[in-house]
């Protein structure tokens, strides 16, 4: 049976799913920011730092001081609003933009769960997320309904295998499988787990841990796309969620994956979801059980459509970019980040800048402490788009000083998944003749070792 | 299609029981840490066999050193001054091997700068002697006490004749050389104190692999001793490796700098000592950051970290031998040995900031945000 495009578009399904994840999407994403409220965050990452790295093209998003707490509250309460579908498109719009104003600020916090939530925000605000069981559509009986276009919520089934799909393929390397690299660096330092403690320094352990995780990432999508498997495959996802966050700082993002992975069960289970809701919160949710079916006007529809189908051709297609790069990704990290790499590797670094005045030879060493904060120092070391950009801070900063015929050189050490640490950065270049872009950057030394596979 | 996904629910059920069945049975089975490094171990014989006995002995030279003043204070002649130098340059070596452990009470009373912070600043001391009011208790008056200030009190006065000349017809002198030496016994015996009492058992139980867990975070102040203090401090500084110009009078001890090289000798055996685990006192070695590398290289198949920076701290010890006694003379003489000195030290630098961190799994910092 060819697949018929029109007849796709036509195709309507509950909104129920879409309307559940709404709700869950919003109120896990108000937690994430009171939690990140809560453990000082703010001040630590984003007002306390002098200097901040911002992203290529966006050095423009620039940090506003005490105001970043107005930034959180309006994405904190917009998150809210997106939970209780209260003024919909506007909240989810404020949440997007809010939520991604912060990540810009700095690239030393960027998470891939971050940039994930980033860019299903960005789709969200092409849904009809809103039509049913919020107060838009209680409100006003013109703008509820209880059917949608299949594609709304195939659309975040859609962006959820792509995250999973493509975090496995890049766990198809050397490193990963074969010397089950960096698990075993990882792991280990676990010693501390109640009853689990000895059992993560068993090699074996760290080979099933690395193969089972490459195929969970690979298959998952489809075990819970696939009706008969998709019980097995929730409870999975559960357990895999629950062990990283065991195992790893990794904050909310296995909560916000494991509640995320509910859209693929059947309208049938989120109507029972939002009807117990709807009990414990006393109303009545048949108010929405209207039959209508939501229907795009036409422009709009197809501007919509449009939309999120260039949307899922740049996913698609980003995480590819690095093939464009001569010289191992894990080294040189052209093409790394917007990819779903997701703790793929142990790096670190150390970088001493030294600042030499080209015509008397003068030179002196920097501290890097007097500019960055551990976090951003330790991010920096072994990042070249980071050095590239400190090197042109330092220039500014002792320029300003009275400093005059500035070079800025870097002696520049990285040790990447166990390997023994080797020079990384030339040391002989003069940073400040290069200045950061999209194209491969030649002061980068080759890695000394292979690492195979995607 | 069908055939496929079976095989990948089994396989997926399989690794399911496996990791909630694990809970139970196998460490049931196990009488713990046959084969994984013991941590607990690790904490215990730095603290008993290593920080606590350095203390100690530590503590009994800055005694010495306060016996001698006040007995030289209060009646000053040539046997007592020559007695009181003496014990000087006895704590200066033994707090060598105490610096390096910034954990606890001397982390919160901030011990290595009041003990160590120098070059002094001569003419901030000179005029509280002239004064004869301060408060040693402040931040602001690092410069002006410790090691550095009794360098300065005892060595940069002229000949010792004329030293003890000044003492004995001056009472501001006295009353400021009691003074320091008084206040570097009372800080020594807070912190000796502090791991004689409780804070032993607090260090050791801390196994928690967590950033403020004892292994963590003694190693972040280990290897920042190693960078800033050992290499910066002692080489670096004074050889100008940060500014292209030397800076003798930066030296460690710069008023008697017939000990520097020594000093710096003490300090890198003492810091090598640590990393083998061997005992302060007596022969003995225990466990150490050596057999826990060791371990770990074991599983990992990497390089062999342990024996990398054994090799690097040997190489620094034997670079040394080429560098006079008197480091300020080397590098007022011959600067190129102390830079050489730098380049040694600073591969151990990398060593252990970059490989020993990482093969530990222990973050360089303390921020504890989310990673992915």
């Amino acid at each position: 049976m060819p697949f018929s495009a029109n007849k796709y578009l036509k195709k309507y399904t509950e909104a129920a799913p879409l309307a559940a994840f709404r709700l869950f999407f919003g109120l896990m994403m108000f937690a994430s920011i009171a939690r990140f409220w809560a453990n000082g965050w703010i001040e630590k990452l984003y007002i306390a730092p002098k200097f901040f790295f911002s992203y290529y093209g966006f050095e423009w998003v620039q940090p506003i001081g005490e105001y970043t707490y107005l930034i959180f509250v309006i994405c904190g309460l917009s998150a809210l609003a997106v939970a209780a579908g209260f003024k919909y498109r506007l909240s989810i719009i404020l949440f997007f933009l809010s939520f991604t104003y912060i990540e810009l600020l700095d690239k030393t916090t960027y998470l891939n769960h971050y940039y994930f939530i980033s860019i299903l925000s960005f789709l969200m605000i092409f849904l009809p997320a809103n039509v049913y069981f919020s107060i838009d559509a209680w409100r006003d009986k013109g703008k509820s309904f209880q059917k949608v276009p299949a594609w709304c919520v195939d659309s975040i089934k859609l962006l959820l295998a792509i995250v999973y799909f493509y975090a496995g393929l890049a766990k198809l390397n050397s490193d990963w499988l074969l010397r089950a690299m960096p698990l075993k660096i990882w792991l280990p330092s676990k010693y501390d787990l109640p009853g689990l403690g000895d059992l993560m320094q068993q090699e074996w352990l760290h080979y099933a841990f690395s193969w089972s995780g490459m195929l969970y990432d690979l298959f998952i999508p489809f075990l819970l796309l696939w009706r008969r498997t998709r019980f097995a495959a929730f409870i999975m996802v559960i357990i895999f969620h629950v062990l990283t966050r065991v195992l790893f700082p990794i904050g909310m993002f296995p909560y916000i994956m494991i509640v995320s992975a509910l859209i693929f069960f059947s309208a049938k289970q989120h109507h029972r979801i939002l009807n117990f809701i709807a009990e414990l919160f006393k109303f009545d949710k048949s108010r929405f059980d209207t039959s209508e079916v939501y229907q795009f006007p036409d422009v709009t529809g197809r501007i919509v459509r449009t939309v999120v189908v260039l949307f899922f051709a740049i996913q698609l297609l980003l995480p590819w970019r690095y093939l464009a790069y001569p010289g191992e990704l894990f080294w040189t990290e052209e093409g790394f980040r917007f990819s779903w790499r997701v703790m793929l590797m142990e790096k670190a670094g150390y970088a001493q800048f030294k600042v030499v005045d080209g015509k008397t030879g003068n030179r002196f060493y920097v501290n890097n402490s007097d500019f960055l904060t551990p976090f951003q120092e330790k991010q920096m070391s072994f990042q070249p788009d980071f050095i590239l950009q400190y090197a042109k801070f330092l220039e500014e900063h002792f320029r300003k000083d009275g400093h005059q015929n500035i070079e800025i050189y870097v002696e520049n050490y990285v040790a990447l998944n166990g390997r023994k640490s080797a020079p990384y950065i030339d040391p002989d270049v003069n940073l400040l003749n290069f200045a950061d872009s999209f194209e491969h950057k030649e002061i980068i030394l080759p890695f000394q070792d292979e690492i195979k596979g995607l | 299609m069908i055939k496929f996904s079976r095989l990948f629910i089994v396989f997926a059920l399989i690794f399911a029981a496996c990791s909630s069945e694990d809970d139970g049975t196998e460490t049931g089975g196990e009488t713990g840490g046959t084969d994984s490094f013991d941590r607990g171990a690790m904490l215990i014989n730095w603290a008993d066999n290593i920080i606590v006995p350095a203390y100690n002995n530590m503590a009994a030279k800055t005694q010495n050193v306060e016996t001698a003043a006040t007995a030289f204070t209060a009646a000053p002649d040539a046997a007592g001054f020559q007695q009181l130098r003496e014990a000087y340059v006895d704590a200066y070596k033994s707090f060598q091997s105490v610096s390096m452990f910034q954990v606890g009470k001397a982390e919160e009373i901030n011990y290595r700068s009041y003990l160590n912070t120098y070059p002094a600043n001569t003419s901030n001391i000179d005029s509280k002697i002239s004064s004869g009011s301060f408060n040693l208790e402040l931040p602001s008056s690092f410069a002006e006490q410790g090691l550095p200030a009794l360098d300065y009190l005892l060595f940069g006065m002229g000949t010792s004749e004329e030293t003890v000349a000044l003492y004995s017809s001056n009472e501001n002198y006295r009353s400021y050389l009691n003074a320091v030496a008084l206040r570097m016994n009372s800080l020594t015996a807070e912190v000796s104190n502090s791991w004689n009492g409780d804070y032993r058992d607090t260090f050791v139980s801390n196994t928690s692999s967590s950033s403020t867990g004892s292994v963590d975070k003694f190693t972040n102040d280990y290897v920042m001793y190693f960078e800033k203090i050992l290499r910066s401090g002692k080489i670096g500084f004074p050889a100008g490796a940060f500014t292209g110009t030397a800076s003798p009078s930066n030296v460690e001890a710069r008023f008697n700098a017939e000990i520097s090289r020594e000093l710096y000798l003490e300090a890198v055996q003492s810091f090598e000592d640590f990393f083998y685990g061997r005992h302060f006192s007596g022969n003995g070695t225990g466990s150490s950051y050596k057999q826990y590398l060791e371990y770990l290289d074991s599983i990992k198949d990497g390089a062999d970290l342990a024996g990398l920076i054994e090799n690097q701290l040997d190489a620094i010890q034997s670079q040394s031998s080429s560098l006079e006694t008197n480091l300020k003379s080397q590098v007022e003489k011959d600067n190129t040995k102390m830079l050489e000195a730098y380049d040694e030290l600073q591969k151990a630098v990398i060593l252990l900031k970059v490989d020993m961190m990482q093969a530990l799994s222990i973050s360089v910092d303390y921020v504890d945000s989310d990673g992915d």
